[in-house]
């Protein structure tokens, strides 16, 4: 009875949760424009948008933005995560700890409207007339900004958990510090290192309320692309545009997972090994 | 000891880029913010901006009524299925997480469009069921995006903390005679309530500072504070709109610190 009662409870929340995804899904392959009427199956909303310049502008905006913010990320973030674990004073630890998760915690609003004071205020110091120019530098670095604290969060722990042995036993074979950290450290680290670089990747792809604050007239990336797609009356071929974005999310999601099962698999069998 | 302490001098270092981009892109403009809030168009200094904030506080209230009202949803309905889902089988739990998280990754504009093209006069609900309900453009509407759009950042970290307590805990309060209500809300509930408020943090903040799902859903009829926001800075009233985006800032930083004196640990700001 409860066992039922539970299985009701999670297929009811599920089923909310998707029916709207699945719907939109549905009538981007509507053969008409309405999105309330199935009429009839129909590629035309995606031949649309395959002819359409601008969503493929936006596209390869995106992913540009999210490789460079996420390596960008990734580089400074590992590095100041080394640094925060040698730090010494307490006190300066926890200063930069705060100050790092300060755009983690504010509401993304006030990161975006901070962001678009500080590029007007430089735009109007260095007297460059067109925003424009410096449009994706900006980009650039807001989107690093607020992938970086996901980035240590990330690594940190991993530099914690592994310890100092191995690298004193590097230093004493004879590395430089710099080699210890790259041979040594760096390899164990990995994980962490990726996996915030993939989180770093995905914040930025799915960034809207930054960017909206940020994005200059000549850069616009997808999910800006999509409000100025839904400002007016909506056709299908932003449900369209939607339905390739959200299969392809679902694709990477378990690619991912399924490189995790494996995983888990793995630490299984060598735990039951040695059990 | 002496090389030790050098080594470790020149390690942190490598914290130095971070700390360099840090001042410069996090401290910088949020202290522009500041200057924007305290100065006039002309850049003299004044109290105006945060003086008129006035007018405003009815629209404040209302963001923080929706916002709070979508919150305690969320806890209602997430506490529950974080609970379920701790307790299924291990293989059984991956499934799920991975179904929680699709929605997440799914981009907030195609979501909340999504569900309104659902509620919309002439939506697929009022089609099917061939009535003419007007349900985009109330309050129920918006707090409905703010749960369907949030429920997984609530849902996460509960289930995250849940599943991290010891199985005796279960065994050991059941053994001392407590039945499975008792179980629940005397042992598990409290055990969890790190997760429980880094779930509400996690719904709430993006909630209370929303301007698109109160446009989409609101139907133009109502503003939340978020929309007064960007409606300042797309105007271009850079100053007014400064001092509203800090006393925002201030107030959730402030409940944040509040609410994180209540968790004793840090342990449930599981994001993924």
């Amino acid at each position: 009875m409860k066992k039922y009662a539970s299985r009701i409870y999670l297929c009811l929340v599920f089923a909310i949760l998707y029916i709207p995804i699945l719907t939109l899904m549905l009538f981007s392959f509507n053969n008409t424009e309405s999105t309330a009427n199935f009429t009839g199956f129909s590629l035309e909303w995606y031949i649309k948008l395959f002819n359409d310049e601008n969503a493929f502008i936006a596209l390869r905006n995106t992913l540009i933005l999210a490789v460079s913010s996420s390596l960008l990320s990734t580089i400074i973030g590992t590095a100041a995560a080394e640094g925060i674990y040698r730090m010494r004073s307490k006190w300066l630890k926890n200063a930069v700890n705060s100050v790092t998760n300060v755009p983690m915690m504010n509401p993304d609003i006030v990161t975006g409207v901070s962001f678009m004071l500080f590029f007007a205020l430089l735009v109007a110091l260095l007297g460059i007339d067109d925003y424009d120019s410096i449009g994706f530098g900006a980009m650039l670095i807001a989107h690093t900004t607020f992938c970086l604290p996901y980035v240590i969060l990330s690594v940190l722990p991993r530099i914690n958990e592994l310890g100092e042995s191995l690298t004193e036993a590097a230093l004493d074979l004879g590395c430089t510090p710099v080699q210890a950290f790259f041979k040594v450290k760096l390899p164990n680290i990995m994980p962490g290192v990726l996996s915030g670089m993939v989180m770093a990747f995905t914040l930025s792809l799915d960034d809207f309320v930054i960017s909206y604050f940020v994005s200059p007239s000549n850069f616009q990336t997808l999910p800006l692309l999509i409000y100025s797609m839904t400002k007016k009356t909506v056709k299908p071929d932003m449900y369209a545009l939607s339905t390739i974005i959200i299969i392809t999310v679902f694709t990477l999601l378990i690619i991912s997972n399924i490189k995790s099962f494996k995983k888990s698999d793995k630490v299984r069998r060598k735990k039951g090994g040695k059990a | 000891m002496m090389m030790k302490k050098k080594r470790s001098v020149m390690h942190s270092i490598a914290a130095a880029p971070h700390i360099f981009w840090a001042i410069l892109f996090i401290v910088l403009p949020l202290i522009i913010v500041v200057y924007y809030a305290f100065t006039d168009d002309t850049g003299a200094f004044t109290f105006d901006n945060i003086l008129s904030l006035e007018d405003y506080v009815p629209i404040f209230v209302l963001s923080l009524e929706l916002s709070v009202i979508a919150t305690f949803i969320c806890l209602l309905v997430g506490y529950p299925l974080a609970y379920i889902m701790a307790k299924a089988k291990p293989e059984h739990q991956k499934i799920f997480v991975m179904l929680l998280m699709l929605p997440m990754w799914t981009n907030l504009l195609i979501r909340t469009y999504s569900i309104m093209a659902i509620l919309d006069d002439g939506g697929l609900l009022n089609t099917i069921l061939g009535t003419s309900m007007h349900i985009v453009g109330t309050k129920g509407a918006v707090i409905f995006g703010m749960v369907y759009d949030f429920l997984p950042y609530m849902v996460l970290p509960i289930y995250t903390c849940i599943s991290k307590i010891d199985k005796h805990m279960w065994e050991a309060a059941s053994d001392l005679g407590c039945n499975t209500v008792q179980v629940i809300t005397r042992v598990i509930f409290p055990l969890s309530m790190s997760g429980v408020i880094s779930g509400v943090t996690m719904v709430l903040v993006p909630s209370i500072s929303t301007f698109y799902i109160s446009q989409k859903l609101g139907g133009g009829t109502f503003e939340l504070i978020g929309d007064t926001i960007e409606r300042q800075f797309v105007t271009g009233a850079y100053n007014v709109g400064g001092a509203i985006s800090l006393v925002m800032m201030i107030l959730i930083l402030i409940s944040i610190g509040v609410m994180n004196r209540f968790s004793e640990e840090d342990e449930g700001g599981i994001i993924i």
